[in-house]
């Protein structure tokens, strides 16, 4: 094959002579995308010891899962806790991102430090120091509680994600607008947000997989009839391998999958 | 529009400074949130690290943290684990950044797609995969004994490799991201010049590329480390209760002892630990270059 005679790069190294290095390459990316998937085919698999290929072909974790009170409630906090923490991180941060991208006041270089906090802090610290409080507010177990913690963790993502398409954006087009007449709302809403929505629509699926995947805080400050899915598999896997957490799994890659390929074709249309 | 001169143009100045005042203040409700729900309460940890059973100013739960072998034990436990994930992310993570880095763009960007998913799936569902491969009768162990590496089952999982397994797993996207970025901005003619001068492609590698990429290297790997020093679900499943790192200490001594200051001055260690090695990462290259690189 010619291919593998030519050069590769710049310093003409030739395909051949580094072809141990794409076999290597290609087993890694094996290794990241791989293990994931084939849970897949296994929440089809009939028998309780997850064999792959499966031998039989069965619904029964399926029925298992779609069958039982528990799941389904801990699956209904979960989105719910999604959608709740996406409606509140989405403008909380989009609003941050624009207020401190426009104000430029030189004091405030300390508040989006501050706001990216909690991508650093280990999340244990987040979940206990919360715990903490919550106990003291009586907002343990609650929705409203979870819906706070996992929103403060999904702010940070928000910003960042909104604030690079804000540098990336022609500011003079909002102040054409104001110069016509627009307010200063008026012209965020109709020239602004449109052309960074590709942004805020992916930050806001950023939100919700945030909350919808998030065990640690969860962990700590969602229970009882509030235990979200994390958390309740979680548990579950304490004790045993249970195949139904394998027809769980496969219905979270496939909902995390739909949202990012939905957020991905809204930016497209554009 | 009479007046003209000093006195008008301080007003200007008075108006724009309220104006970007108002503007600033849509900040305010993330601001509040993240100090209410997380500043305050970590700084109450901080307190309560201070404090003794009898509510005293008192250094004694850091005294346990050095006197206590089993704490002694998390911590180095923490440095090995985040040690060798750390190392095994740079062995596998170099070669594939830089395979990526010489594809086409719209090659490269197909693949990082791949490298990519794991952001989206959970950390949940993806150290269950690895449980469901690496158990007694799991995948691997199957193959394994087909291929003839080993005649009985082996101990894969619930144990020091089964967590380094899934740690790799999850950090590996963290080096690749900052690491391709870093390699993509090497401007190729050096390597064209180094082949000029006679360099053999090894010796343009060695003198050229791998100097030119070792900030992003760095900055990926103190990255990864740092958030290696933080986990908690992948030790707690894949562990099986022979690998506790810091932060499975501390919920243990929440959960099951209910000892708060034991558990907020590790936590403050771990703080400390995370915030020193993110210095020096800032030192290394811009930090918002690492977090906010996966936005294309």
């Amino acid at each position: 094959m010619s291919w593998l005679g030519g050069p590769a790069s710049e310093t003409q190294i030739t395909h051949r002579a580094r072809l141990w290095l794409y076999v290597l390459a290609a087993l890694v990316m094996a290794f990241l995308v791989l293990p994931t998937l084939i849970v897949i085919p296994m929440s089809f698999s009939a028998s309780q010891y997850l064999e792959f290929p499966p031998r039989h072909w069965s619904l029964r974790w399926y029925a298992n899962y779609f069958g039982s009170a528990v799941w389904m409630q801990a699956t209904a906090t979960s989105l719910k806790a999604g959608a709740l923490t996406m409606l509140v991180a989405t403008p909380l941060g989009t609003m941050a991102a624009y207020g401190l991208f426009v104000s430029r006041l030189r004091w405030a270089r300390l508040v989006p430090a501050l706001l990216l906090a909690p991508i650093v802090v280990p999340v244990i610290l987040v979940g206990i120091g919360i715990f903490y409080a919550y106990v003291k507010l009586k907002l343990v177990n609650t929705l409203l509680g979870l819906v706070l913690a996992h929103s403060m963790l999904a702010v940070p993502l928000v910003l960042v994600v909104v604030s690079a398409a804000l540098k990336s954006y022609d500011m003079s087009q909002e102040r054409a607008a104001r110069s016509l007449g627009a307010s200063r709302p008026l012209a965020f809403l109709l020239v602004t947000l449109p052309q960074i929505r590709f942004a805020v629509i992916s930050s806001a699926v950023l939100a919700f997989l945030t909350s919808f995947d998030e065990v640690v805080v969860a962990m700590f400050v969602s229970g009882g009839d509030n235990s979200t899915l994390t958390r309740a598999m979680f548990d579950a896997l304490r004790d045993q391998i249970d195949p139904t957490i394998a027809a769980i799994s496969t219905v979270m890659i496939l909902i995390s999958s739909l949202l990012v390929v939905l957020s991905q074709v809204f930016g497209r249309s554009r | 529009m009479s007046a003209g001169g000093p006195a008008n143009a301080a007003g200007l100045r008075r108006d724009a400074l309220r104006e970007r005042l108002a503007l600033f203040s849509l900040s305010l409700p993330a601001l509040v949130l993240v100090v209410v729900t997380m500043v305050i309460p970590v700084a109450w940890l901080f307190w309560l690290s201070f404090l003794a059973d009898d509510g005293s100013l008192s250094l004694v739960n850091y005294r346990r943290l050095v006197v206590q072998p089993s704490y002694g034990r998390i911590l180095l436990t923490t440095f090995e684990v985040s040690g060798l994930a750390t190392l095994i992310c740079v062995v596998l993570g170099y070669p594939l950044a830089y395979v990526l880095s010489q594809l086409r763009p719209r090659v490269a960007n197909l693949c990082m797609l791949g490298v990519l998913m794991p952001f989206w799936t959970s950390i949940l569902v993806r150290t269950y995969a690895w449980l469901v491969l690496l158990q007694r009768n799991g995948l691997v162990n199957d193959w394994g004994k087909r291929l003839g590496l080993w005649e009985a089952p082996v101990s894969l999982v619930y144990n020091l490799p089964g967590t380094l397994v899934g740690l790799v797993h999850i950090m590996l996207p963290f080096l690749v991201l900052p690491l391709y970025g870093s390699m993509r901005a090497i401007d190729r003619d050096y390597l064209r010049a180094a082949a000029n001068l006679g360099a053999s492609p090894a010796a343009a590698f060695r003198q050229v590329f791998f100097p030119l990429s070792l900030p992003g290297l760095l900055a990926g790997s103190l990255i990864v480390f740092i958030l290696c020093l933080g986990a908690y679900v992948t030790p707690a499943m894949l562990g099986g209760g022979r690998v506790i790192m810091v932060a499975n200490g501390i919920a243990t001594d929440i959960q099951m002892f209910f000892n708060w200051g034991a558990a907020s001055a590790l936590g403050v260690v771990l703080l400390v630990l995370a915030a020193a090695m993110l210095f020096i990462a800032s030192r290394l290259t811009r930090l918002d270059r690492l977090f906010g690189s996966h936005g294309t």
